[in-house]
């Protein structure tokens, strides 16, 4: 198992550029996700660690060894793919010992390890199956037993629960865990879908237009987003954005917006422009009859535990996540108000948010 | 109305009507085929009879005087050799004749088959690489390209007899196997890399993506993963091309004589005495038609598959 960095990464297809200048370093044994909306040149990064694309320019590190310029087959990593990419002419058995065979094992030896492989991803009851006949769910698991059976460097992952069904996703999701526990091996996981991310990774790195925008643990990306994309792309729905009409300075902690005055973390930075953003998580605002901007309910979504009310107001849209005691009806005259503190300002010009007591 | 089966099968009546059509279409070419394997079991005489015999007593005339060369002799001389050793001197005999050797046939058909197999498999072979290349790779001036391989096709082969007749002359590859097995493939080469294109695009890159992780090389990638997964394609590719050369006749009459002559050029000029033999030419015919009766249903499996590709898959 390795560390994999990767440094100045970058790569073009004639004049698009797929991925810009991008740093990354994934730890030995970490869980590491890529997350970004298709398009942000997440699977082209893994692409390249795995040596199916060289990059433009830039290095990639697979422990102390240099690999951007080597061939995806001297590398020593193992790709899973979104469609499996199971060999159909071979069986389970060929399938697994597919990669064991090129590296020059004794026949005893691949059916050990084979069979080793089999068992911890509990397919050794269809060994000698063929493809065609497999499920979903147990074709990934011979996809994951054919990364897994050589032991490699590093497991890289493309999307490889998108095709599954919800049910069969999220238990596989829960044994992908389990299995990383159990191999301890240093994985990359491509995926577009947050929920995924959050439940699977160490760490995630968010994407978008090929740059890496933030990488760090799912609590941190979550809570502390350091652009305005993170913020809106991750959580169900995004965080809410009002438009604040003002430069921020330092040591400022509140702004007004549309008249009406709001209490924000004492800020550490001012900001570069006078127009800004103010976000927050719909789980930290709340309704009420008595304070805060004005507006209409305009949708109501139950979630079961939760419900999501949709505000309509001067400043847009708002989307509240509340407690399903709230009872509200729509067009009714309501009032929103932030519930607590937790508020990023995000500067206006360059979309980061801006350091305060509460994102440092 | 009748809901009991779905609205998109036929009803039972033009069910039976295409039974019927292929039936129809089936007798009138099997005639001619079948009036041509009776002809190979008739003997001389009763193959130019008329009205024509249907049920008639069958010999292996045809067969023997297909494999051999006879000659006629006075029927002193039939008393005074020994007796017949076996059942087709006898029935050479009973012609008055005696065999004076085998004749050219078997030759001619294992160039047939050295020929058409041997074109057949570099046409599959060539044309798998040059597909895979096509499919794959960003080959400069593609389209150019594949449009100029196809433009080999459109006109008939033998509008360039002339040139390659001198060419073939010249480079000493008239009447060679390796000549004619050249000749076939590069005609066939066209058709190959087309129809084996279309079936390399439908086969998603990740598979060799998958075995190049696994630690094969590009080429070991293709001959391990591409070429199996491509065996719809290369079946049906191959009986195209395998037809094409087995029947080819115009090119082999002009180039080949001895050497590397065909099956085909040969059949006609099995001439017996005061006219065409005709139950030999039956028999010749009968037996050229075999193999690649044996070969497209061998790959027949694939073959249906392979026709229909691309309609459903996966």
């Amino acid at each position: 198992m390795s560390q994999i960095k990767i440094v100045n990464l970058q790569k073009s297809f004639g004049d698009f550029t797929a991925v810009e200048n991008s740093n990354l370093t994934i730890n030995d044994k970490e869980f590491f996700v890529l997350l970004g909306p298709s398009g942000c040149g997440k699977t082209t990064t893994l692409r390249m660690i795995a040596g199916l694309e060289l990059p433009t320019s830039g290095e990639i590190y697979l422990g102390d060894e240099e690999v951007g310029m080597l061939r995806a087959s001297e590398r020593d990593i193992a790709f899973v793919f979104q469609l499996f990419a199971l060999y159909p002419h071979m069986n389970v058995r060929n399938n697994l010992s597919f990669p064991l065979k090129m590296q020059g094992y004794k026949k005893s030896d691949i059916k050990n390890r084979v069979e080793e492989a089999a068992k911890l991803l509990r397919i050794d009851h269809i060994l000698n199956s063929n493809i065609s006949s497999l499920s979903g769910g147990d074709r990934q698991r011979v996809a994951l037993g054919r990364a897994l059976v050589r032991r490699p460097k590093a497991f890289l992952m493309d999307e490889p629960l998108g095709t599954l069904d919800a049910e069969f996703r999220e238990l596989m999701c829960l044994e992908l865990k389990k299995l990383h526990l159990d191999i301890g091996a240093t994985t990359v996981y491509v995926t577009h879908d947050q929920l995924e991310a959050m439940s699977l990774a160490d760490r995630i790195a968010v994407m978008d237009g090929g740059k890496i925008l933030q990488a760090d643990e799912p609590y941190i990306i979550y809570n502390k987003p350091k652009t305005k994309f993170v913020a809106s792309f991750i959580g169900s729905p995004g965080m809410n954005f009002f438009e604040v009409n003002e430069g921020i300075s330092k040591d400022q902690s509140f702004v007004n917006i549309e008249g009406a005055k709001f209490d924000i973390p004492k800020q550490l930075e001012e900001s570069k422009g006078s127009k800004n953003f103010f976000g927050i998580r719909p789980e930290n605002l709340t309704i009420n009859n008595n304070e805060g901007l004005k507006g209409s309910v305009f949708g109501v979504e139950y979630l079961g535990s939760r419900k999501i009310i949709t505000v309509k107001t001067s400043l847009g849209e708002i989307k509240v996540k509340t407690d399903i005691s709230i009872s509200v009806k729509l067009n009714e005259n309501v009032q929103v108000k932030p519930l607590n503190n937790n508020i990023i300002i995000f500067d206006g010009q360059t979309d980061k948010s801006l350091n305060s007591e509460f994102i440092k | 109305m009748d809901t009991s089966r779905s609205y998109l099968e036929p009803s039972s009546f033009s069910k039976k009507m295409a039974a019927a059509i292929i039936i129809v279409y089936a007798v009138i070419t099997l005639i001619p085929i079948s009036w041509m394997v009776m002809t190979s079991f008739k003997n001389v005489d009763s193959a130019i009879s008329y009205p024509p015999e249907v049920l008639f007593e069958p010999s292996l005339e045809g067969y023997v005087n297909l494999f051999t060369n006879r000659s006629r002799q006075s029927q002193e001389y039939l008393d005074s050799l020994p007796p017949p050793e076996n059942w087709y001197e006898e029935l050479v005999r009973s012609r008055e004749m005696v065999i004076t050797g085998p004749s050219k046939f078997l030759g001619r058909y294992s160039n047939s088959m050295i020929i058409g197999f041997g074109s057949t498999f570099a046409s599959v072979f060539l044309g798998a690489l040059a597909a895979y290349a096509f499919s794959r790779f960003r080959v400069p001036l593609k389209d150019d390209l594949l449009f100029f391989i196809l433009s080999t096709r459109m006109f008939p082969p033998i509008a360039v007899a002339v040139p390659i007749f001198i060419m073939y002359r010249k480079l000493g590859l008239g009447d060679t196997h390796l000549g004619m097995i050249i000749l076939y493939t590069v005609v066939n080469l066209s058709l190959a890399v087309w129809l084996l294109k279309g079936f390399m695009d439908e086969i998603p890159k990740e598979y060799e993506e998958a075995a190049m992780i696994d630690g094969y090389s590009r080429l070991q990638a293709f001959f391990k993963v591409v070429l199996p997964q491509a065996m719809t394609g290369i079946a049906a590719t191959a009986i195209f091309c395998m037809i094409f050369s087995w029947n080819e006749y115009a090119f082999a009459v002009l180039l080949t004589q001895f050497n590397a002559q065909t099956a085909p050029p040969f059949i006609p000029t099995i001439i017996g005495e005061g006219g065409l033999d005709w139950p030999a030419i039956g028999a010749g015919t009968t037996l050229f038609l075999l193999p690649v009766m044996i070969f497209t249903i061998i790959l027949r499996k694939h073959l249906l598959r392979g026709i229909t590709f691309g309609a459903v898959r996966k």
